[in-house]
């Protein structure tokens, strides 16, 4: 995975490295390295939430917090597909919430297969949105609108499929186990050293290729440094979770959607048609894309990734209930990426922003939470870094674009 | 031209909207290394004349043919197919890709290897032909992989030229190629015509700007009110008569040569 530059699939693995100091500067200034300014937005949150909490910068707070940001990082996984196609769908949090209240019915009611449970979960996941990616490509309504009505009703679906109860224990322990296992030190090495090692194999083979085909390689300095940072962060990870209880299996599984999908969206042929279609949907289909096919595929994710996410979320807290799903979820889950740098008008972003996004909400709640403020300073201020990062990215974009049209 | 050497070649293509005659009785063709210019008023029937050759319209009456066979063009990809490309003035490229993205966009490469859709992208492949591309037409462009969306108008078109050559054209058409560019990108447009000539392909230029048509076409054709108004030699004219052939204020000439429908006004009036 292209971690640490440009939010264009464009720059993914070939440009970055290749710059002087101002050019640097000037990417950075113009937006390009968005990423780069979220993490330093995502250092100073730390800074000032372990200036006021010493409890905050823990092994065991930063493990709860990975624990808490799992769940919506992977709706946000899917929200960035709908907007790298400049769409938005706002029935996520409700369909996270169906899909568990399926499972948690199938495998507690009905006593299915905990794993077939799940499967049915991410089954009405991916056919509510396959049912909304069409209704909207192939009639032309909006997918605000379609979505909209896919909130509501899919909210009373999951009051529907809860019954009278309203409530479901969770007790199957392969779902609870989702959210609740650790694994053991040496696990965790391993699985630092195999991140590691496939990253530097995938950039040194990507360089390879690069030479064979004539073109110019980037320089062995360059990537030593990105191999390097990358495992600084895997080995810095691996050690904190290490000191508290263990890598969880959550972790484990956000990450390896995170960059499967990332995998997906920069690398493959369906990957590029999703960008296309999000930058100028007309030159797509000009060019043979089958537009219709990629949106519906898009929503597709998008359910699919709500439904995960409602799976897990399910497990943390053990239950289903008539609120999950609700609240703020879905609008979290949206904001992510938005502040992470995943451009809310099509064409722009990658699909890590869900992480990142997803680690300055979490962390933004998490420390409050540790400072006891109310519900009311937490959505303030949520709010607060959600307008200023995207103020940043539209001052952003006018330098981009000053910049342009040289 | 002869029209032994045609490589494209409409007679009598006519073609109607509603009450509207678009195109009426046209002739029209171009040949391997030529450059034709396509000019004529608003309404004329350039558009549609050229959206039929592409296969966005199908021709209501009239014979095409391709390389001396009689084909029909009913899809666009029919004409993909025979190898007509086609640059729209909209040119259809998407601003937040890269220059490799935009050239391979629909037609991208991908990797060796099981799984057809979960393969790579062959990124370094793409590159490299898109790079010989690029420099066998001697188009520069800084970086493959800066964002279109920061290239120059100029750029920009002649990006989009050299992804209709992707697939191998015999017959290039452009739409307005020059319109909205500054005068030194202008300049690179025309050239880029010029090397497409010398490929050999044959090139149709749609444009209101008669002194970049004459910069550069072989051949002017003027369409008048759906008709054949006139087929000059670039060479052999001057810009008055052209413009007369347009405005239809030309006498009796090209007035005559459009009800006969037979695109000689050029050597009549000589």
């Amino acid at each position: 995975m292209s971690a640490a530059e440009g939010a264009t699939p464009a720059a993914a693995g070939t440009e970055e490295g290749s710059g002087t100091r101002s050019q640097v500067v000037r990417r950075f200034v113009q937006g390009d390295l968005a990423s780069l300014r979220v993490v330093l937005g995502l250092a100073v949150i730390w800074l000032i939430f372990q200036s006021q909490n010493d409890r905050f910068l823990t092994a065991e707070n930063l493990t709860n917090l990975m624990l808490q940001i799992t769940a919506i990082g992977l709706i946000s996984v899917g929200i960035v597909y709908v907007l790298l196609l400049g769409e938005i769908d706002l029935s996520v949090g409700a369909v996270s919430g169906l899909a568990a209240a399926v499972m948690a019915v199938l495998n507690v009611k009905h006593g299915w297969n905990p794993y077939l449970a799940i499967a049915a979960a991410v089954a009405v996941g991916l056919t509510i949105g396959v049912l909304q990616g069409f209704l909207f490509s192939r009639f032309g309504v909006p997918s605000f609108v379609v979505t909209l009505a896919g909130l509501l009703a899919w909210q009373g679906a999951l009051l529907q499929v809860l019954g009278s109860t309203g409530t479901i224990n969770l007790t199957d322990p392969k779902i609870t186990g989702l959210a609740n296992t650790f694994y053991s030190d040496a696990v965790g090495w391993i699985f630092a050293v195999l991140v590691i090692g496939v990253y530097a194999g995938v950039v040194l083979v990507g360089r390879q290729r690069r030479v064979a085909a004539g073109l110019e390689g980037e320089g062995m300095g360059a990537l030593g440094l990105r191999i390097g940072l990358l495992a600084a962060i895997a080995i810095v990870v691996v050690a904190i979770l290490n000191s508290d209880r263990g890598v969880p299996l959550a972790v484990l599984i956000l990450l390896a959607f995170v960059v499967g999908m990332e995998y997906v969206a920069k690398r493959t042929r369906f990957g590029r048609h999703v960008y296309a279609v999000g930058g100028n949907a007309e030159a797509a289909r000009r060019a043979g894309i089958p537009v219709n096919g990629v949106r519906v595929a898009v929503f597709g994710i998008a359910g699919s990734m709500a439904a995960i996410g409602g799976v897990m979320a399910a497990s943390r807290l053990l239950a289903v209930n008539q609120g999950s799903g609700g609240s703020e979820l879905l609008l979290l889950a949206i904001a992510g990426p938005v502040i992470a740098g995943t451009s809310l008008f099509g064409g722009r972003g990658a699909v890590w922003t869900a992480l990142l996004g997803a680690l300055v909400i979490g962390s933004i709640s998490n420390g409050m939470d540790l400072l006891a403020l109310s519900s009311a300073v937490k959505f303030m201020v949520t709010g607060g870094v959600l307008l200023i990062a995207v103020l940043i990215d539209a001052i952003a974009r006018k330098e981009r674009q000053a910049a342009g049209r040289v | 031209m002869a029209p032994g050497n045609a490589l494209l070649e409409l007679e009598g293509v006519s073609k109607r909207f509603g009450p509207v005659q678009a195109l009426d009785r046209v002739d029209f063709a171009v040949g391997a290394g030529e450059v034709v210019g396509l000019v004529g008023d608003n309404g004329a029937g350039k558009s549609t004349l050229v959206k039929t050759i592409a296969g966005i319209h199908t021709a209501d009456a009239g014979e095409l043919r391709f390389e001396g066979r009689e084909v029909s063009i009913s899809r666009p990809q029919d004409a993909t197919e025979l190898g007509i490309a086609t640059v729209y003035q909209d040119l259809a490229l998407c601003d937040n890709l890269d220059v490799v993205a935009n050239i391979f966009l629909g037609q991208e490469e991908i990797a060796a290897g099981p799984g057809k859709a979960a393969r790579q992208l062959d990124e370094a492949r793409m590159e490299h032909r898109a790079s010989e591309l690029l420099s066998s037409l001697a188009v520069t462009i800084p970086s493959l992989r800066t964002e279109v969306g920061t290239l120059s108008g100029g750029q920009r078109q002649q990006v989009a030229v050299a992804r209709s050559l992707l697939g191998e054209p015999r017959v290039v058409l452009l739409d307005e190629p020059t319109a909205a560019l500054g005068v030194p990108q202008t300049k690179q447009v025309l050239e880029l015509i010029g090397r497409l000539r010398e490929r050999g392909l044959g090139v149709v230029v749609i444009s209101h700007n008669l002194a970049n048509v004459f910069e550069v076409a072989d051949r002017i054709v003027v369409l008048r009110l759906g008709r054949t108004a006139g087929d000059f030699a670039a060479e052999q004219t001057t810009e008055e008569h052209v413009v007369a052939a347009i405005t239809g204020a030309g006498g009796n000439d090209g007035e005559n040569a459009s009800r006969q429908g037979e695109g000689r006004a050029g050597e009549e009036e000589r």
